[in-house]
Protein backbone atom coordinates (compact mmCIF):
# COMPACT_ATOMS: atom_id res chain seq x y z
CA UNK A 1 0.00 0.00 0.00
CA UNK A 2 1.23 3.45 -0.83
CA UNK A 3 1.56 6.24 1.66
CA UNK A 4 -1.08 8.94 1.24
CA UNK A 5 -0.26 10.96 4.34
CA UNK A 6 -0.87 14.66 3.98
CA UNK A 7 -3.34 14.12 1.14
CA UNK A 8 -6.96 15.23 1.26
CA UNK A 9 -9.42 12.75 -0.24
CA UNK A 10 -13.14 13.20 -0.88
CA UNK A 11 -15.30 10.09 -1.27
CA UNK A 12 -18.97 10.64 -2.09
CA UNK A 13 -21.59 8.19 -0.90
CA UNK A 14 -19.34 6.86 1.86
CA UNK A 15 -22.00 5.55 4.27
CA UNK A 16 -21.97 1.98 3.06
CA UNK A 17 -20.68 -0.48 0.53
CA UNK A 18 -18.02 0.53 -1.98
CA UNK A 19 -17.83 4.13 -0.74
CA UNK A 20 -17.21 3.10 2.82
CA UNK A 21 -14.62 0.47 1.87
CA UNK A 22 -12.84 3.10 -0.26
CA UNK A 23 -12.92 5.73 2.49
CA UNK A 24 -11.51 3.18 4.93
CA UNK A 25 -8.65 2.02 2.72
CA UNK A 26 -7.60 5.60 1.86
CA UNK A 27 -7.69 6.57 5.54
CA UNK A 28 -5.68 3.44 6.39
CA UNK A 29 -3.02 4.70 3.96
CA UNK A 30 -2.81 7.99 5.81
CA UNK A 31 -5.06 10.27 3.75
CA UNK A 32 -7.44 12.64 5.47
CA UNK A 33 -10.77 11.41 4.11
CA UNK A 34 -13.94 13.43 3.83
CA UNK A 35 -16.82 11.04 3.24
CA UNK A 36 -20.25 12.27 2.24
CA UNK A 37 -23.74 11.06 3.05
CA UNK A 38 -27.12 12.51 2.14
CA UNK A 39 -28.27 12.76 5.75
CA UNK A 40 -26.80 14.40 8.85
CA UNK A 41 -27.10 11.05 10.61
CA UNK A 42 -25.19 9.33 7.84
CA UNK A 43 -22.45 11.96 8.02
CA UNK A 44 -22.08 11.39 11.76
CA UNK A 45 -21.78 7.64 11.22
CA UNK A 46 -18.96 8.28 8.73
CA UNK A 47 -17.16 10.54 11.21
CA UNK A 48 -17.47 7.71 13.71
CA UNK A 49 -15.95 4.94 11.59
CA UNK A 50 -13.22 7.21 10.20
CA UNK A 51 -12.21 8.46 13.64
CA UNK A 52 -8.98 10.42 13.37
CA UNK A 53 -8.78 9.48 9.68
CA UNK A 54 -11.27 12.10 8.56
CA UNK A 55 -14.80 13.33 8.77
CA UNK A 56 -18.28 12.76 7.40
CA UNK A 57 -20.15 15.66 5.84
CA UNK A 58 -23.69 15.93 4.54
CA UNK A 59 -23.95 16.36 0.79
CA UNK A 60 -26.94 15.87 -1.47
CA UNK A 61 -25.33 16.07 -4.91
CA UNK A 62 -28.61 17.04 -6.57
CA UNK A 63 -29.29 20.06 -4.34
CA UNK A 64 -28.76 23.35 -6.16
CA UNK A 65 -25.48 24.92 -5.05
CA UNK A 66 -24.71 22.13 -2.58
CA UNK A 67 -21.60 20.86 -4.36
CA UNK A 68 -19.89 24.25 -4.56
CA UNK A 69 -20.68 24.95 -0.91
CA UNK A 70 -19.37 21.52 0.09
CA UNK A 71 -16.09 21.89 -1.81
CA UNK A 72 -15.59 25.37 -0.36
CA UNK A 73 -16.14 24.01 3.15
CA UNK A 74 -13.68 21.15 2.64
CA UNK A 75 -11.03 23.47 1.25
CA UNK A 76 -11.47 25.89 4.11
CA UNK A 77 -11.39 23.24 6.80
CA UNK A 78 -8.83 20.81 5.36
CA UNK A 79 -7.08 22.42 2.38
CA UNK A 80 -6.95 21.72 -1.35
CA UNK A 81 -8.34 18.36 -2.45
CA UNK A 82 -5.82 15.84 -3.84
CA UNK A 83 -8.12 12.89 -4.45
CA UNK A 84 -11.77 12.80 -5.55
CA UNK A 85 -13.67 9.52 -5.67
CA UNK A 86 -17.09 9.95 -7.29
CA UNK A 87 -18.96 7.03 -5.87
CA UNK A 88 -22.43 8.32 -4.89
CA UNK A 89 -25.04 6.60 -7.00
CA UNK A 90 -28.63 5.44 -7.03
CA UNK A 91 -30.81 3.07 -9.04
CA UNK A 92 -34.43 3.60 -10.12
CA UNK A 93 -35.00 0.44 -12.11
CA UNK A 94 -37.88 0.06 -14.51
CA UNK A 95 -38.46 -1.29 -17.96
CA UNK A 96 -38.11 1.55 -20.42
CA UNK A 97 -41.73 1.29 -21.51
CA UNK A 98 -42.75 2.07 -17.94
CA UNK A 99 -39.88 4.36 -16.97
CA UNK A 100 -41.02 7.79 -15.81
CA UNK A 101 -39.18 11.01 -16.53
CA UNK A 102 -38.40 11.30 -12.81
CA UNK A 103 -36.76 7.89 -12.74
CA UNK A 104 -34.60 8.86 -15.68
CA UNK A 105 -33.73 12.32 -14.40
CA UNK A 106 -32.98 11.25 -10.81
CA UNK A 107 -30.45 8.68 -11.98
CA UNK A 108 -28.77 10.96 -14.53
CA UNK A 109 -28.60 13.85 -12.03
CA UNK A 110 -27.22 11.81 -9.15
CA UNK A 111 -24.91 9.47 -11.06
CA UNK A 112 -23.65 11.64 -13.91
CA UNK A 113 -24.38 15.37 -13.53
CA UNK A 114 -22.95 15.34 -10.00
CA UNK A 115 -19.67 13.98 -11.36
CA UNK A 116 -19.43 16.86 -13.81
CA UNK A 117 -20.08 19.37 -11.03
CA UNK A 118 -17.71 17.82 -8.50
CA UNK A 119 -14.88 17.45 -11.01
CA UNK A 120 -15.32 21.05 -12.11
CA UNK A 121 -15.27 22.25 -8.52
CA UNK A 122 -11.98 20.50 -7.63
CA UNK A 123 -10.28 21.23 -10.96
CA UNK A 124 -8.83 24.65 -10.18
CA UNK A 125 -7.04 23.40 -7.06
CA UNK A 126 -5.64 20.31 -8.76
CA UNK A 127 -4.43 22.23 -11.82
CA UNK A 128 -2.66 24.74 -9.62
CA UNK A 129 -0.94 21.96 -7.68
CA UNK A 130 -0.11 20.16 -10.94
CA UNK A 131 -1.26 17.04 -9.15
CA UNK A 132 -4.54 15.26 -8.55
CA UNK A 133 -6.42 12.00 -8.81
CA UNK A 134 -10.01 11.56 -9.85
CA UNK A 135 -11.63 8.13 -9.78
CA UNK A 136 -15.18 7.66 -11.00
CA UNK A 137 -17.06 4.56 -9.94
CA UNK A 138 -18.85 3.17 -12.99
CA UNK A 139 -20.48 -0.19 -13.45
CA UNK A 140 -20.14 -3.25 -15.61
CA UNK A 141 -23.65 -2.56 -16.93
CA UNK A 142 -22.39 0.68 -18.46
CA UNK A 143 -20.57 -1.58 -20.91
CA UNK A 144 -22.87 -4.61 -21.12
CA UNK A 145 -26.32 -3.05 -20.63
CA UNK A 146 -28.94 -4.55 -18.33
CA UNK A 147 -32.70 -4.79 -18.83
CA UNK A 148 -34.64 -2.52 -16.50
CA UNK A 149 -31.69 -0.18 -16.08
CA UNK A 150 -31.63 1.98 -19.20
CA UNK A 151 -31.22 5.07 -17.01
CA UNK A 152 -28.44 3.59 -14.86
CA UNK A 153 -26.62 2.05 -17.83
CA UNK A 154 -26.78 5.35 -19.72
CA UNK A 155 -25.36 7.25 -16.73
CA UNK A 156 -22.56 4.72 -16.19
CA UNK A 157 -21.64 4.57 -19.89
CA UNK A 158 -21.70 8.37 -19.94
CA UNK A 159 -19.32 8.37 -17.01
CA UNK A 160 -16.74 6.42 -18.99
CA UNK A 161 -16.86 8.87 -21.90
CA UNK A 162 -16.63 11.76 -19.46
CA UNK A 163 -13.63 10.14 -17.78
CA UNK A 164 -11.79 9.81 -21.08
CA UNK A 165 -12.53 13.36 -22.22
CA UNK A 166 -11.46 14.96 -18.95
CA UNK A 167 -8.38 12.74 -18.78
CA UNK A 168 -7.27 14.08 -22.16
CA UNK A 169 -7.97 17.67 -21.18
CA UNK A 170 -5.87 17.69 -18.03
CA UNK A 171 -3.27 14.94 -18.37
CA UNK A 172 -0.60 17.55 -19.09
CA UNK A 173 -1.24 19.07 -15.66
CA UNK A 174 -0.39 15.93 -13.70
CA UNK A 175 -4.02 15.13 -12.94
CA UNK A 176 -5.26 11.64 -13.78
CA UNK A 177 -8.90 10.69 -14.31
CA UNK A 178 -9.90 7.05 -14.32
CA UNK A 179 -12.90 4.85 -13.71
CA UNK A 180 -13.43 1.62 -11.85
CA UNK A 181 -16.31 -0.47 -13.16
CA UNK A 182 -17.51 -2.94 -10.54
CA UNK A 183 -19.45 -6.04 -11.47
CA UNK A 184 -21.92 -7.41 -8.94
CA UNK A 185 -20.67 -6.46 -5.51
CA UNK A 186 -22.17 -7.46 -2.19
CA UNK A 187 -23.76 -4.13 -1.19
CA UNK A 188 -27.20 -2.79 -0.32
CA UNK A 189 -27.68 -1.99 -3.99
CA UNK A 190 -27.32 -5.63 -5.05
CA UNK A 191 -29.26 -6.87 -1.98
CA UNK A 192 -32.28 -5.29 -3.67
CA UNK A 193 -32.02 -7.88 -6.47
CA UNK A 194 -34.46 -10.78 -6.43
CA UNK A 195 -33.25 -14.40 -5.98
CA UNK A 196 -34.10 -15.07 -9.62
CA UNK A 197 -32.05 -12.10 -10.76
CA UNK A 198 -29.13 -13.22 -8.58
CA UNK A 199 -29.17 -16.76 -9.93
CA UNK A 200 -29.13 -15.51 -13.48
CA UNK A 201 -26.27 -13.19 -12.66
CA UNK A 202 -24.19 -15.86 -10.89
CA UNK A 203 -24.40 -18.03 -13.98
CA UNK A 204 -22.57 -15.30 -15.89
CA UNK A 205 -19.75 -14.74 -13.36
CA UNK A 206 -16.74 -17.05 -13.85
CA UNK A 207 -15.69 -16.38 -10.23
CA UNK A 208 -19.20 -17.60 -9.25
CA UNK A 209 -19.60 -15.19 -6.37
CA UNK A 210 -20.38 -11.56 -5.61
CA UNK A 211 -17.42 -9.25 -5.27
CA UNK A 212 -16.54 -7.57 -1.98
CA UNK A 213 -16.55 -3.78 -1.59
CA UNK A 214 -12.89 -4.04 -0.49
CA UNK A 215 -12.04 -5.52 -3.89
CA UNK A 216 -13.27 -2.34 -5.58
CA UNK A 217 -11.54 -0.15 -3.00
CA UNK A 218 -8.27 -1.92 -3.82
CA UNK A 219 -8.51 -0.83 -7.45
CA UNK A 220 -9.26 2.75 -6.38
CA UNK A 221 -6.29 2.60 -4.04
CA UNK A 222 -4.03 1.63 -6.95
CA UNK A 223 -5.33 4.43 -9.17
CA UNK A 224 -4.68 7.11 -6.55
CA UNK A 225 -1.18 5.80 -5.75
CA UNK A 226 1.96 7.53 -7.08
CA UNK A 227 2.69 4.37 -9.09
CA UNK A 228 -0.42 4.95 -11.22
CA UNK A 229 0.69 8.40 -12.43
CA UNK A 230 0.87 7.18 -16.05
CA UNK A 231 -2.57 5.54 -16.02
CA UNK A 232 -5.28 7.94 -17.18
CA UNK A 233 -8.58 7.74 -19.03
CA UNK A 234 -8.65 4.05 -18.19
CA UNK A 235 -11.51 1.97 -16.86
CA UNK A 236 -10.50 -0.91 -14.60
CA UNK A 237 -13.11 -3.64 -14.66
CA UNK A 238 -13.44 -5.54 -11.40
CA UNK A 239 -16.13 -8.10 -12.02
CA UNK A 240 -14.94 -11.67 -11.43
CA UNK A 241 -14.55 -12.16 -15.16
CA UNK A 242 -18.18 -11.57 -16.10
CA UNK A 243 -17.19 -9.04 -18.75
CA UNK A 244 -13.73 -8.73 -20.19
CA UNK A 245 -13.35 -5.41 -21.93
CA UNK B 1 3.20 48.55 -5.34
CA UNK B 2 3.71 47.42 -8.92
CA UNK B 3 1.50 48.72 -11.69
CA UNK B 4 -1.31 46.67 -13.22
CA UNK B 5 0.78 46.24 -16.34
CA UNK B 6 3.68 44.78 -14.33
CA UNK B 7 1.40 42.45 -12.38
CA UNK B 8 -0.29 41.18 -15.54
CA UNK B 9 3.05 40.58 -17.24
CA UNK B 10 4.40 38.76 -14.20
CA UNK B 11 1.43 36.38 -14.28
CA UNK B 12 1.89 35.75 -18.00
CA UNK B 13 5.58 34.99 -17.46
CA UNK B 14 4.80 32.58 -14.62
CA UNK B 15 1.84 30.85 -16.26
CA UNK B 16 3.29 30.40 -19.73
CA UNK B 17 6.93 29.97 -18.71
CA UNK B 18 8.14 32.65 -21.14
CA UNK B 19 10.84 35.28 -20.70
CA UNK B 20 10.16 38.92 -19.97
CA UNK B 21 11.32 40.24 -23.35
CA UNK B 22 8.86 37.93 -25.16
CA UNK B 23 5.91 39.51 -23.38
CA UNK B 24 5.40 42.37 -25.83
CA UNK B 25 2.03 44.17 -25.85
CA UNK B 26 1.02 42.76 -29.22
CA UNK B 27 2.18 39.21 -28.46
CA UNK B 28 -0.59 36.61 -28.87
CA UNK B 29 -0.70 33.93 -26.18
CA UNK B 30 -1.42 31.13 -28.61
CA UNK B 31 0.51 32.27 -31.69
CA UNK B 32 3.57 33.92 -30.14
CA UNK B 33 3.85 32.58 -26.60
CA UNK B 34 3.09 28.92 -27.28
CA UNK B 35 -0.03 28.67 -25.13
CA UNK B 36 -2.65 26.00 -25.75
CA UNK B 37 -6.35 26.41 -24.90
CA UNK B 38 -5.86 25.02 -21.39
CA UNK B 39 -2.98 27.46 -20.77
CA UNK B 40 -5.25 30.35 -21.71
CA UNK B 41 -7.95 29.13 -19.31
CA UNK B 42 -5.36 28.85 -16.54
CA UNK B 43 -4.04 32.31 -17.36
CA UNK B 44 -7.53 33.78 -17.03
CA UNK B 45 -7.96 31.92 -13.72
CA UNK B 46 -4.69 33.38 -12.47
CA UNK B 47 -5.75 36.89 -13.50
CA UNK B 48 -9.05 36.39 -11.69
CA UNK B 49 -7.23 35.45 -8.52
CA UNK B 50 -4.61 38.19 -8.69
CA UNK B 51 -7.17 40.93 -9.28
CA UNK B 52 -9.99 39.36 -7.24
CA UNK B 53 -12.48 39.52 -10.06
CA UNK B 54 -14.52 37.13 -12.15
CA UNK B 55 -13.98 37.26 -15.88
CA UNK B 56 -17.07 36.06 -17.79
CA UNK B 57 -16.47 33.47 -20.54
CA UNK B 58 -17.41 35.84 -23.36
CA UNK B 59 -14.86 38.37 -22.09
CA UNK B 60 -12.22 35.71 -21.44
CA UNK B 61 -12.42 34.63 -25.08
CA UNK B 62 -11.34 38.11 -26.16
CA UNK B 63 -8.23 38.12 -23.99
CA UNK B 64 -5.81 36.76 -26.56
CA UNK B 65 -2.87 39.15 -26.34
CA UNK B 66 -0.77 40.72 -23.63
CA UNK B 67 -2.32 44.14 -24.29
CA UNK B 68 -5.85 42.71 -24.22
CA UNK B 69 -5.18 41.28 -20.76
CA UNK B 70 -3.78 44.57 -19.48
CA UNK B 71 -6.70 46.49 -20.97
CA UNK B 72 -9.25 44.15 -19.47
CA UNK B 73 -7.83 44.51 -15.99
CA UNK B 74 -7.45 48.27 -16.34
CA UNK B 75 -11.09 48.59 -17.33
CA UNK B 76 -12.48 46.23 -14.72
CA UNK B 77 -10.27 46.54 -11.71
CA UNK B 78 -11.20 48.43 -8.58
CA UNK B 79 -7.62 49.49 -7.83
Amino acid sequence: MSDLSGQIAVVTGASRGIGRATAEILAAQGATVIGTATSEQGAEAISEYLGAGGKGLRLNVTEEGAIDAFIAQVQKEFGAIDILVNNAGITRDNLLMRMKDDEWNDVIDTNLTSVFKLCKAVMRGMMKKRKGRIVNIGSVVGTTGNPGQANYCAAKAGLIGFTKALAKEIASRGVTVNAVAPGFIDTDMTKALTEDQKEQIFATIPSARLGKPEEIAAAVSFLVSPGAAYVTGETIHVNGGMNMA
Amino acid sequence: MSTIEERVKKIIIEQLGVSEDEVKPEASFENDLGADSLDTVELVMALEEEFETEIPDEEAEKIRTVQAAIDYVNNHSAD
